[in-house]
């Protein structure tokens, strides 16, 4: 049993079936990664996961608990956490204040009022944001206006705020998308970093070969809607299937 | 101090003394001279200026944090004036009960119409505010009549129930009071030829005002306020980060909706009346003009706001022609006539252009409003400081 259990998921939009009885298993601890053409549904599937889409059919079981019909903060209260294909951080607030959001979120909950007391008194919160910028390398940034930096510190940022919380499964949305080869394998050593750190779990949809073959564990091949081989990397590269679906172009 | 910072407490220091020496602040002209009406120190204007400093500052909390742009918080200063009048006939003149309902009432009404409107965002969620609010205003005034008075509101009168308080004495009239201390009691000193007017209604309004400007302090630099400032920044991440916006924003406009329910409150404390009128949409956008004016999202911008718009309102418009006669009398007569032709526009009625004109100007040169002005300035002497005199304005090129 993985910790993510994928099964028989289908979306249609209207006359196009985005997803068609997708079967995954995402095991604990491993990093997954789920490629495919463009209009493969791989944005589909992860949005299934944080709960912005419901499926028509099928199940999606984390740890033993279904995601279906929760709400995204529902879900990241459970240990899912998502990080976006554009970096979604606060821009008009502080990197400081940006670490302390989730940090607040994973200790009191989705809601709580404490309107009088001051955000920087608060010794606990403030000392584990301090850490995990620390730890990230973005000590030096705190005091910044989140949307003035660099998109690869942005990025950085996302994925400090995502780990502040101890998720157990990281969701990654083409995390190098756009981004110039050098902060692309800044991103990819980042990444393998918290895998060898964390007990942690990552899916990643990628479009960039290098970056799935440097971290993946295990390849999910999805095209029209549906996974077409699920292997380890070696075995994806030579997969005749595979080639003619998507590598053909790309692998030399 | 306090559980503020040093700048928070400076800030606030700053406001309690503006406050508490108003009467002098505010009246510079020595009575009887020609600028004398541009003296603001007199006690019904300067209650208006914290009265409506509150409703802008419990505003600011909504639209400056969260960025959720309210159209219709006039209903709940209207529903707040409505509450504590009520307790003014039935329990007491006392000021007291009256706040603390008004406060209440306001806070539950605000509390329905957040629930349905924050189901939406943007400008559906300000259409949605304006309708509650013109449908309070149309209900006061018409099927509501038994309740407030419809077209002619509420006033105390003699054969009010008051079962707290004795019966008046004959020829006495009731008056609002903070245990037995008349509101409209003044206590003047004359200087040479000034002349300040200390009024027992504006002090406890600026105590109210002080106190609602402390706790917003409070509330910007809590977690709370850090919540709301994220809603505003990017709701998404905010989901995706396991925290719901909705109790956030709905905590947001209850807490604004009682302070413009205060504001209204204290309206009532210091003249004993309401009408419908309070509750109209025109009201509900000069808190946002406030808002935006003094700088959405300052913390002392909105009071500043309030305070120049409540300026404007009752001192520009009290210019006439006559009086830019006297001004202009030293010009030879052709000019004198032509300078007021072009003068007489933006004064009187016409206040409400040079405000327009003054909006326009803050929103296209000043974004962040009169404080990003101050703040301009502030930096602008600072860079001289180093080299140059502070006291010199004009930059040196």
């Amino acid at each position: 049993m993985g910790i993510l259990e994928v099964k028989n998921v289908g979306k249609r939009f209207g006359g196009l079936q985005a997803l068609n009885n997708v079967e995954l298993s995402v095991k604990e601890n491993s990093c997954h990664a789920i490629i495919g053409p463009n209009g493969a549904g791989k944005s589909t599937l992860l949005n299934v996961f944080v709960g912005k889409l419901i499926p028509d059919t099928g199940s999606v079981m984390f740890d033993g608990q279904s995601v279906l019909g929760r709400t995204p903060y529902e879900i990241n209260q459970m240990g899912i956490s998502r990080v976006f294909q554009t970096p979604e951080i606060f821009g008009d607030l502080s990197v400081m204040e940006n670490m302390m959001i989730p940090v607040f979120a994973k200790r009191d909950g989705s809601f709580r009022m404490h309107a009088v007391q001051g955000m920087m008194g608060d010794k606990d919160i403030v000392e584990k944001a301090e850490t995990m910028l620390e730890e990230m390398g973005l000590a030096e940034k705190r005091g910044m206006q989140a949307s003035s930096m660099s998109r690869g510190d942005k990025r950085r940022l996302e994925i400090a705020m995502c780990l502040s919380q101890d998720p157990r499964l990281l969701l990654l949305d083409e995390p190098t998308a756009g981004m110039a080869r050098a902060d692309t394998n800044n991103t990819i050593d980042l990444l393998k970093q918290i895998k060898e750190e964390r007990d942690i779990t990552i899916a990643i949809i990628e479009h960039d070969m290098h970056v799935v073959f440097s971290l993946a564990d295990r390849i999910t091949v999805l095209a029209q809607g549906t996974p077409l081989v699920e292997d380890h990397p070696e075995n994806i590269k030579g997969h005749p299937k595979v080639r003619e679906a998507y590598l053909g172009e790309t692998a030399d | 101090m306090l559980g503020l910072d040093k700048k928070d407490y400076t800030l606030l220091l700053i406001v309690a003394g503006l406050t508490m020496l108003a009467p002098f602040i505010l009246n510079p002209f020595p009575e009887g001279s020609g600028l004398a009406q541009f003296n603001a120190g007199y006690p019904d204007l300067m209650q208006r200026f914290v009265i409506f400093g509150i409703f802008a500052i419990g505003f600011n909390i909504l639209f400056g944090l969260t960025g959720y742009l309210s159209f219709g918080h006039a209903a709940f200063l209207g529903v707040g004036s409505y509450a504590a009048i009520w307790m003014m006939k039935l329990l007491t003149t006392n000021v007291i009960p009256a706040m603390v309902m008004a406060v209440i009432i306001a806070g539950l009404f605000a509390l329905i119409v957040g629930y349905v409107s924050l189901r939406r965002s943007g400008i559906y969620f300000s259409i949605l505010t304006l309708a509650f609010a013109q449908m309070s205003f149309a209900m006061a005034y018409s099927v509501l009549t038994p309740l407030t008075g419809g077209e002619t509101g509420l006033q105390l009168k003699i054969a009010d129930a008051r079962i707290l308080d004795g019966a008046l004495e004959a020829g006495e009239q009731a008056r609002a009071n903070l245990f037995g201390l008349n509101m409209s009691s003044s206590y003047e000193m004359s200087v040479g030829s000034w002349l300040f007017t200390f009024n027992t209604g504006y002090y406890i309004a600026a105590l109210v005002m002080l106190a609602s400007f402390y706790l917003a302090i409070r509330i910007f630099r809590s977690p709370f306020g850090l919540m709301l400032r994220a809603v505003k920044s990017n709701q998404n991440r905010l989901n995706y980060t396991g925290l719901n916006p909705r109790p956030y924003t709905l905590a947001a406009f209850v807490i604004s909706g009682m302070y413009a329910g205060l504001a209204g409150g204290l309206m009532v404390a210091m003249d004993t009346q309401v009408g419908p009128e309070r509750m109209f949409w025109t009201a509900s956008g000069e808190v946002v003009l406030m808002t935006i004016l003094g700088g959405a999202g300052t913390l002392i911008g909105p009071v500043l706001g309030a305070g120049l718009i409540k300026y404007m309102e009752n001192i520009l418009s009290k210019i006439n022609k006559d009086i830019l006669h006297q001004w202009f009398a030293f010009l030879p007569d052709g000019l004198e006539d032509f300078i007021i032709t072009l003068v007489y526009p933006f004064i009187g009625k016409g206040w409400h252009l040079t405000l327009g004109i003054i909006f326009m100007m803050v929103v296209i040169f000043l974004p962040g409003g009169l404080v990003e002005g101050g703040q301009r300035i502030a930096k602008l002497f600072k860079g001289k400081d180093a080299d140059e005199d502070g006291a010199q304005t004009k930059p040196a090129e």
